[in-house]
């Protein structure tokens, strides 16, 4: 939330000198394509302001990112390639939906096993029916 | 087994204060590192930047011998604190090629004017998105790409002057 | 002076904490009635002497007294009085400060107001609280220091960062934090009755306010920092799960858990170890997060001045007080007579689903929030974000949501199950309406069964008032009816947002109309303003909707101390729903990037927030006033 952006405001002399790429904050002309883009978007997380995703930071690099989303999109690429393309370059750091892995699966199975311990130990604080 | 049970949160949070002391004693790097190392460079062709010094192609960054690849920007702060560095190293004959992010050309010939000028090449990156393609998270940062046209090395943040023997010995090794 | 006089209140009151730990120590195990009677006056002290310590914290920052070193760092001798008051607590040492004073003020309140309590449970209980107490008295006085003294003084200060500098600063740190610190009450009563292994009822009804305080203020807190952040940082979300906001968001689920079991342990003497724990595991979430926060072990967390040394110093006042609750736990609760089982169709049964669902969601945040350090000591740098939380936890907290319309309409210690679903008819109905109705415009999986259930929990949550004299209904039924309302206007919220947000991006010229939702909004102008300690760049925007105008003003603000800028949103609040304006750069060539959204009933989720906390608040009252009349009839008797 706020504390994330804390880190993050830059002095405003260190930006670049020129506009940002035009996708950078503007929308595809496409609705349906325009949200899968966003959609994308708010699983990426930025280099600069760590604690972001693209969508909602105000780093230029994050606005150079969005940029690329939108023209890959509009170009008819499929958000699933944009994003082991940017994978391959920044490795798991750049997706916020952590790609299941040797190291990650037992992340995605804890809420299963957390829900089978649970109930286990949930069952010992009921009594049969007796009747 | 019941009296055992009993322990269990104790032994959990055991399992979370270690996980919790190894961030703390072991800070994990902030910097985000290029997944290109030991890549081949991708394929791009950037137009000139400034004019008399010709654009940067990823063909010419394959020509047999090693070279680095520098991005940075005539906004950058950092980039004016690592020039001389730069100037030693091209002094001590590596080949230095350079990305420029979101400039101008009147901004990068005063920022060469003012700091020297350590590059064979510039291309121009209007939009970061050959910088996408390295993998690179900011400016300046730097690239040892071998012959061959692989990245060998990454250098995030300016080159400081302790870092100018471990860089010529990473461009030795890539011959 | 002050910062003397500070200091030396900090000092008293570390040494009060001492002594209270060392006489409730000897009242218990020698059995001194004498003694343990005392503990009440010196925890209250001790309270007092935390807040005269942190009030005069505040008055070297209103003073801008730039020979204390922690005002220059973070004070201007420019800013607004709001911002010099609350930028007492904008900082590490201020916060800490802050925390502890909550601290003892929640032992001196424990002190004073709590008399249903056998005596040696409350005395063991105040000494858990001074324990705690002085493991962080000691963490100001050896690495934190508030009141050092800056020589040679500074001409003036470095200035508050400008993200914090809006009112939200002044209301959002103190609720959450006496929120978080409230649960130390209910730590103590838990570690109190663990030494005493007096756990039953009598113990669950005298907790059960102090849980209740500590929940509202969380609830408050997490609610206004979520509304904070929406405004503030200009992008229109509300919710990121930022570590932070984790950190906040477990010791409420927690909280919240417990509050429900500590009602199984009031009325029915079950669920006795496991309220123990939540107690113990909810402040224990407190002070993780406070850790998570101030260590800057994880990524994006607090811009607070972050040193491994004082992370070192928490973490061993952590690995202290939870590790030794959990070993007290281990070690005495075999020895606490079982409480009594019950049958799984009945309003008990609920309360454990609810209890068992709510802890998976705490332990995947709690997972999900420490795995990038697990990843990290592999050498891998991994993100884990919203898709995750929403896949793993969002599901879960759907089915709560069932679980929660139905709960309350099940009876205390058995129920039929054909008469529950007669009861649930109409539950059921509004969510199949809502569902079927809800296909046609499709909002896809999660925001359409997020818009089902509140439509099924809004009915429910009302149907308990259902054939009952309203006027006799007690108030804590109502305080449940209010807060499980708030939970489905608040999750309708979320949903609409998620599902029915329009997005404008454009670049215009002035006088250049731009669409969204069921606004035109035009720029008319652009002008520059002077505020008290910044400069801004003010859009001035017209958005018409039907036939009337309303003028919206965000600005680009910029300041000087230190030097940065900020963009400051202009929200237009309508009956059904937001216009969120933004203001972006300029493109050079004449235009202005403008950024607008129409959230369609995206205050609901605050609106809930605030119904939840109202409906804790009834609740609170109503028992507090049972309380006092079954006290006032057994004097009679």
């Amino acid at each position: 939330m706020l504390a994330a952006l804390l880190l993050c405001i830059v002095p405003a002399a260190a930006q670049p000198v020129t506009p940002p790429a035009r996708y950078a904050n503007v929308q595809l002309a496409d609705p349906a394509k325009e949200q899968s883009a966003r959609a994308l978007m708010e699983t990426l997380r930025c280099l600069v302001c760590q604690g972001q995703s693209i969508a909602d930071s105000d780093a230029d690099m994050a606005a150079d990112m969005r940029a690329l989303v939108r023209e890959r999109i509009e170009r008819g690429e499929k958000p699933a390639s944009i994003r082991d393309w940017l994978i391959a370059r920044y490795g798991d750091y750049v997706t916020y939906d952590p790609p299941l892995s040797g190291l990650t699966w037992p992340l995605w199975l804890a809420p299963m096993l957390l829900l089978g311990i649970g109930g286990w130990i949930a069952r010992s604080s009921f009594r049969r029916r007796t009747r | 087994m019941k009296r055992f049970a009993l322990w269990a949160p104790l032994a959990i949070f055991a399992l979370l204060f270690a996980v919790v002391a190894s961030g703390l004693f072991r800070p994990a790097e902030k910097v985000v590192r290029s997944a290109m190392v030991g890549k081949p460079i991708p394929d791009f062709a950037l137009p000139a930047m400034v004019p008399g010094k010709p654009g940067l192609t990823s063909a010419s960054l394959r020509q047999g011998q090693p070279r680095l690849l520098n991005v940075f920007a005539s906004w950058c702060i950092p980039c004016i604190a690592e020039a001389p560095q730069l100037m030693r190293l091209k002094a001590m004959g590596i080949p230095i090629d350079a990305i420029a992010i979101r400039d101008t050309a009147p901004a990068i010939a005063g920022f060469l004017r003012r700091n020297g000028d350590p590059y064979a090449r510039i291309g121009s990156d209007r939009a970061s998105q050959v910088q996408l393609a390295l993998g690179s998270s900011g400016v300046p940062e730097t690239f040892v790409v071998d012959g061959r046209g692989i990245v060998v090395k990454q250098i995030i943040g300016d080159i400081r002057p302790e870092n100018i023997a471990e860089i010529a010995q990473a461009v030795k090794d890539a011959r | 002076m002050i910062a003397e006089a500070g200091l030396a209140a900090l000092w008293f009151a570390s040494a009060l904490a001492a002594l209270q730990l060392v006489m409730a120590a000897i009242g218990i195990a020698r059995g001194r009635h004498d003694v343990a009677a005392a503990v009440r006056p010196v925890a209250i002290v001790q309270g007092l002497l935390a807040l005269l310590a942190m009030a005069l914290l505040i008055a070297l920052f209103l003073n801008s007294d730039m020979s204390v070193k922690l005002v220059v760092e973070n004070s201007h001798s420019a800013k607004p009085w709001l911002y010099k008051f609350a930028g007492a607590w904008g900082n590490h040492e201020g916060s800490m400060l802050l925390w502890v004073a909550i601290l003892g003020l929640a032992g001196g309140a424990v002190a004073i107001f709590e008399r249903s309590l056998p005596e040696r449970t409350l005395t063991s209980t105040l000494g858990a609280q001074a324990a705690i107490a002085l493991g962080f008295y000691a963490f100001l006085l050896f690495s934190s220091n508030p009141f050092a003294r800056l020589n040679p003084a500074a001409a003036d200060g470095l200035g508050l960062n400008p993200l914090l500098q809006d009112p939200g600063l002044a209301f959002h740190p103190p609720t959450l934090y006496t929120g978080y610190v409230g649960l130390s009450v209910a730590f103590s009563f838990a570690v109190g009755a663990l030494v005493t292994r007096d756990v039953g009822p009598a113990f669950a009804k005298a907790m059960r306010p102090w849980v209740l305080i500590a929940w509202i203020f969380l609830t408050l807190g997490i609610t206004a920092g979520s509304y904070w952040a929406y405004y503030e940082l200009g992008w229109g979300g509300w919710w990121f799960w930022d570590p932070v906001e984790n950190a906040s968001l477990m010791p409420w689920l927690a909280a919240t858990a417990l509050l429900h079991s500590v009602t199984v342990l009031a009325t029915r003497d079950g669920l006795r170890a496991w309220t123990i724990m939540l107690a113990v595991v909810a402040f224990s979430m407190s002070m993780i997060g406070t850790f998570l926060v101030r260590s800057g072990i994880l990524t994006s967390v607090h811009a607070f001045a972050v040193d491994p040394e004082r992370g070192a110093f928490i973490l061993a006042l952590l690995a202290l007080y939870i590790g030794g609750a959990l070993a007290l736990f281990a070690a005495r609760i075999g020895t606490v007579r079982a409480g009594t089982t019950f049958d799984p169709v009945s309003r008990e049964g609920g309360l454990v689903a609810n209890n068992l669902l709510l802890s998976v969601i705490l332990g995947i945040v709690l997972i999900g929030t420490l795995y990038p350090i697990v990843a990290a000591s592999f050498g891998v740098q991994l993100s884990v974000g919203p898709p995750f939380f929403n896949k793993a936890a969002g599901p879960i907290a759907l089915l709560l949501v069932a679980v929660m319309a139905v709960g309350p309409l099940l009876r205390w210690r058995r129920d039929d199950a054909k008469a529950v679903l007669r009861r649930v008819m109409l539950p059921i109905g509004a969510t199949l309406a809502a569902a079927i109705a809800l296909l046609f415009i499709w909002p896809g999986v999660l925001p359409w069964a997020g818009l089902s259930l509140s439509a099924g929990l809004a009915v429910a949550s009302v149907a308990p008032l259902w054939k009952r004299k309203l006027t006799r209904t007690p108030l804590f039924t109502y305080g449940m009816v209010v807060a499980h309302l708030g939970i489905a206007v608040s999750l309708a919220g979320m949903a609409s947002d998620s599902a029915f947000t329009k997005e404008t991006l454009v670049a215009v010229r002035a006088g250049e109309p731009a669409r969204i939702g069921p606004y035109t909004v035009t720029l008319d102008g652009i002008s520059p303003v002077i505020g008290e300690n910044w400069s801004a760049l003010e859009a001035r925007l017209t958005a018409t909707r039907g036939g009337s105008e309303t003028i919206l003003r965000p600005q680009l603000r910029f300041f000087a101390n230190p030097p940065t800028s900020t963009n400051e949103s202009a929200i237009l609040t309508a009956l059904d729903g937001q216009l969120y304006t933004v203001l972006g750069q300029p493109d050079g060539q004449g235009r202005w990037q403008l950024r607008l959204w129409w959230k369609p009933f995206v205050t609901l989720i605050w609106f809930g927030g605030v119904l939840i906390a109202l409906g804790g608040a009834l609740s609170l009252l109503g028992r507090v006033r049972r309380e006092r009349r079954a006290a006032m009839r057994s004097e009679w008797a």
